[in-house]
């Protein structure tokens, strides 16, 4: 027999358990508020990959579309790596700025499909349009885990030496692209 | 109207709902009638004052007013008129407007209709209406006032994104917002109850109400934004488990649940505190989505503009909300009166099974949905999850909420019997082996055709389980249909409400298990003339052209499709470009034969050569989906139609009903 009401001493532990786990959520989410506003993007996580040479990889490519990615296509020139699958919604948001960049053809993009079926990954760039040079397939997270990835989308900067230079976690939008990755691949360059 | 005119109203709304916040809470504390009395006056005011506010921003828009920055940034000349008015709440600080509107819409309605009431569960209930449109006019008023001005006045504004430029999202969150704001009134009399020291049976019976048309709008909300998602985003997916989607379905799964211990609380006067914290909790989660959306602490394909400032904003707001009321829960719930007692089988028990399932499904939602904060947090690494954990962990939980859902309602109250209520099902399970079966001889026995065909089963014994029961208390096949018809006039609308919506949920549930077992696509480059096969079904390509819409270009390509020697149907899918701002949005076309849909969309193609890509899926059962949270909606409306739910009924009518139905 029980009647949901708490009267003993367990019963006025239930009764503050709900404020406690509130507090502790507020507390999480000013934490991560007080970070924004020190300067966190949310969307750019700190990367203890940040400037370090890029793992080591060799991805298969997309049957049929030329060859995959290996760590050599990282060296010898700036380089931008972007992490996406066709089960990624975020990824169809940034697709259209990643054509705009394919079709100025001034930096090679390159794409990791992570966590994929070749299949959807071809049906999804044949939809969408396809704006990388290579490609390399990722189906059991080997290079995510490498890179460090959190989630999809997920762009890195590479410079000639193959060190990662900058990370971004989320869509990249025209404001992203235009004030920092951009000018950061004109200030490697040099 | 002017413009000032709204802001002025906006501004003067905030001391009206600071006075409707404290004066009567002060006057139910002194028990001083007077002071009381001010509630009413005070929330009708502030109606009038925010109903004012809305209609000047509306104004603006429709007469595309860009010297206010809102209009500026949101809306243009050649817009059709559809968008301009949904364009007001398409932006955040409009959205904000309208959500304080409903508020004040909900709080006039307690103070206007509310007659029967106790008056001081009226006075601190509309009080604590007051306090949360305090928080929501200042942070509308100092963070994301929408009646700023810009000079020079541009020559033209910035358009509304396209995504948004659909019927079905122009409704969208208006319904959405009616549950959020639907449940702050369950919060704001469960907070007066607290403070009151007392729950009883009449208190159910007044929240419950307010708790039933929440929960309608906010189903009906959500499946607007899934219906959305499904025929714009041009992928044929209607769930993402998006943080956006999450923050409206985890007060739903929480709603749902205080929906049925409210219930226990009016019948048995049992589970009283639970349902005080249910009450709370849901509309705190309401503010979390509210917080989640708005501060953009997590990365969503839905996010609005967000501003860390507002974060804070509504963080402060939340932790006022949550902290302050869960405190005088902390503090009050262990002095409730217990209630009455039950046996561990029993209709009460079934409820409460209901919300251990529904609260653990929600909190399942909540920490897939936070985890890569609490990860963050705890310095776990920078983690997420997806889908996968989703499906994993949610079908689960709701397989047993089903099978229960079958049985719960049969049961008595205090004490039942379990033999004899599976007994009355046995016609139910011999409908479910045939369906089962059924549903594996026309697909298969692949380990996706079993997944599928479990689904249907649980779904055809929540239907007919369902009908069973109605069945039974109407005494379908004993008595003449005259007396029969008297019967079902006489059954309390609430229970053919609630037979309404649990086939709406079975319903559902074929639209879930069949889209999810059976869909299937194809992808074919083509050119006019050629045709592509999905499902049976062979789709010809005659040609694209450009159209003009009116604001926006528009590539339509014309498809008939046939299957065996059957009648062709024309599609005309589009891929339109819009002028202001560019965007490009895909418009699916898809045919719907009752339980299936056809569903083609025209996609690039190489540039210059006439041939497009083209998708066709075969999507079986999704219109079910939408069958189904109709159905539910309605059920809601239906149950809230009941005379004993009437505001204001008087409660001898109640008793009377109750005599009645005996």
């Amino acid at each position: 027999m029980s009647d949901g009401t708490p009267k003993t001493n367990s019963g006025r532990l239930t009764a503050i358990a709900p404020i406690l786990i509130a507090l502790l959520l507020v507390a999480v989410f000013a934490k991560r508020l007080i970070d924004i506003q020190g300067g966190l993007d949310p969307n750019q996580v700190k990367s203890v990959l940040l400037d370090t040479p890029v793992p080591e990889i060799d991805l298969l490519p997309l049957p049929g579309r030329g060859p995959g990615l290996t760590t050599k296509n990282l060296k010898g020139e700036v380089t931008v790596v972007n992490i996406w699958g066709s089960w990624c919604v975020a990824c169809l948001s940034e697709h259209p700025l990643l054509m705009k960049v394919a079709a100025e053809n001034t930096i090679p993009l390159h794409g990791i499909a992570w966590r994929d079926e070749p299949e959807a990954s071809l049906r999804w760039l044949a939809r969408n349009g396809d704006p990388y040079n290579l490609i390399g397939q990722d189906p059991i997270s080997e290079a995510a885990i490498a890179f460090g990835v959190t989630g999809a989308p997920e762009t890195f900067v590479v410079d000639p030496e193959g060190v990662i230079r900058y990370k971004h976690v989320g869509p990249i939008t025209i404001t992203d692209w235009a004030e920092t990755i951009a000018p950061l691949v004109e200030q490697l360059r040099q | 109207m002017n413009p000032e005119i709204g802001h002025y109203a906006l501004a003067l709304a905030l001391p009206v709902a600071l006075v409707q916040a404290f004066v009567p809470l002060f006057g139910a504390a002194r028990r001083d009638a007077a002071l009381m009395a001010v509630a009413g006056p005070a929330a009708l005011l502030q109606m009038l004052l925010i109903g004012t506010a809305f209609a000047a921003l509306t104004q603006a828009f429709i007469a595309s007013d860009f010297s206010v920055i809102n209009v500026y940034q949101n809306s243009h000349t050649a817009k059709p008129l559809l968008y301009k008015i949904s364009g007001v709440w398409g932006n955040h600080e409009g959205s904000l407007l309208l959500w304080v509107l409903i508020l004040a819409v909900f709080g006039a309605a307690v103070a206007a209709f509310g007659g029967a009431l106790p008056d001081r569960l009226k006075a601190r209930a509309l009080a604590v209406q007051g306090m949360i449109g305090t928080g929501f006019l200042a942070f509308i008023l100092f963070t994301s006032n929408p009646f700023l001005r810009v000079n020079p006045t541009p020559a033209q504004g910035l358009g509304l994104n396209p995504l948004l430029q659909d019927p079905g999202l122009a409704i969208h969150p208006p319904m959405l917002y009616l549950g959020y704001v639907g449940f702050s009134m369950a919060f704001s009399f469960a907070v007066a109850a607290l403070l009151e020291g007392r729950v009883d049976a009449a208190w159910a019976r007044w929240v419950r109400p307010w708790t039933l048309a929440a929960w309608s709008f906010l189903t009906v909300g959500i499946g607007l934004g899934s219906w959305w998602a499904y025929y714009e985003l041009g992928w044929g997916g209607w769930w993402f488990w998006d943080p956006v989607e999450n923050a409206s379905f985890i007060p739903w799964l929480t709603g749902t649940a205080l929906l049925h211990s409210l219930i226990v609380v009016e019948k048995r006067e049992a589970l009283k505190s639970w349902t005080i914290l249910l009450a709370i909790v849901t509309f705190s989660l309401s503010l979390l989505g509210t917080f989640l959306v708005r501060s953009g602490i997590l990365t969503s394909v839905h996010a609005f503009a967000s501003d860390p400032t507002r974060g804070v904003f509504v963080l402060a707001l939340l932790a006022i909300a949550v902290g302050g009321s869960l405190t005088l829960y902390a503090i009050r719930a262990p002095k409730l009166e217990p209630g009455g007692l039950f046996s561990p089988i029993s209709r009460e028990s079934g409820l409460l099974i209901n919300n251990l399932f529904l609260a653990t499904a929600a909190a399942t939602v909540l920490l897939g949905t936070l985890y890569p904060l609490i990860a963050d947090a705890l310095e776990l690494g920078n983690l997420s999850v997806g889908a996968p954990y989703f499906n994993t962990v949610f079908i689960p939980l709701m397989v047993p909420l089903v099978l229960l859902m079958g049985i719960g309602p049969m049961m008595a109250w205090k004490r039942s019997d379990l033999a004899g209520v599976l007994a009355r099902l046995k016609g139910a399970l011999f409908g479910v082996g045939l369906v089962f079966a059924l549903a594996l001889s026309l697909s298969g026995i692949d380990a996706i055709d079993i997944a599928g065909s479990a689904g249907i089963a649980l779904a055809a014994w929540l239907f007919f389980a369902s009908f069973t029961e109605w069945a039974g208390r109407v005494r379908l096949f004993k008595l003449s249909p005259a007396n029969l018809w008297k019967r079902v006039r006489a059954l309390p609308r609430a229970s053919h409400g609630m037979t309404i919506a649990h086939m709406g949920m079975a319903v559902l549930i074929v639209g879930v298990s069949g889209s999810s077992a059976w869909k299937q696509e194809n992808i074919l480059t083509m050119g006019a003339g050629e045709t592509i096969t999905v499902a049976g079904f062979d789709v010809t390509f005659h040609g694209a052209e450009t159209i003009r819409g009116p604001n926006y270009e528009s590539v339509q390509g014309t498809f008939s499709a046939t299957r065996g020697d059957g009648k062709a149907v024309t599609l005309k899918p589009e891929r339109r470009i819009y002028d202001q701002p560019a965007q490009q949005t895909t418009e699916a076309a898809i045919h719907t034969a009752f339980w299936a849909d056809l569903y083609v969309v025209l996609g690039e193609g190489p540039a210059d050569t006439g041939r497009y890509v083209v998708r066709a899926y075969f999507e079986p059962f999704v219109p079910f989906l939408w069958y189904g949270i109709l159905m539910m909606g309605l059920g809601g409306l239906v149950s809230l139609s009941d005379r004993r739910h009437r505001i204001g009924a008087p409660l001898r009518a109640a008793s009377i009903v109750e005599l009645a139905k005996g």
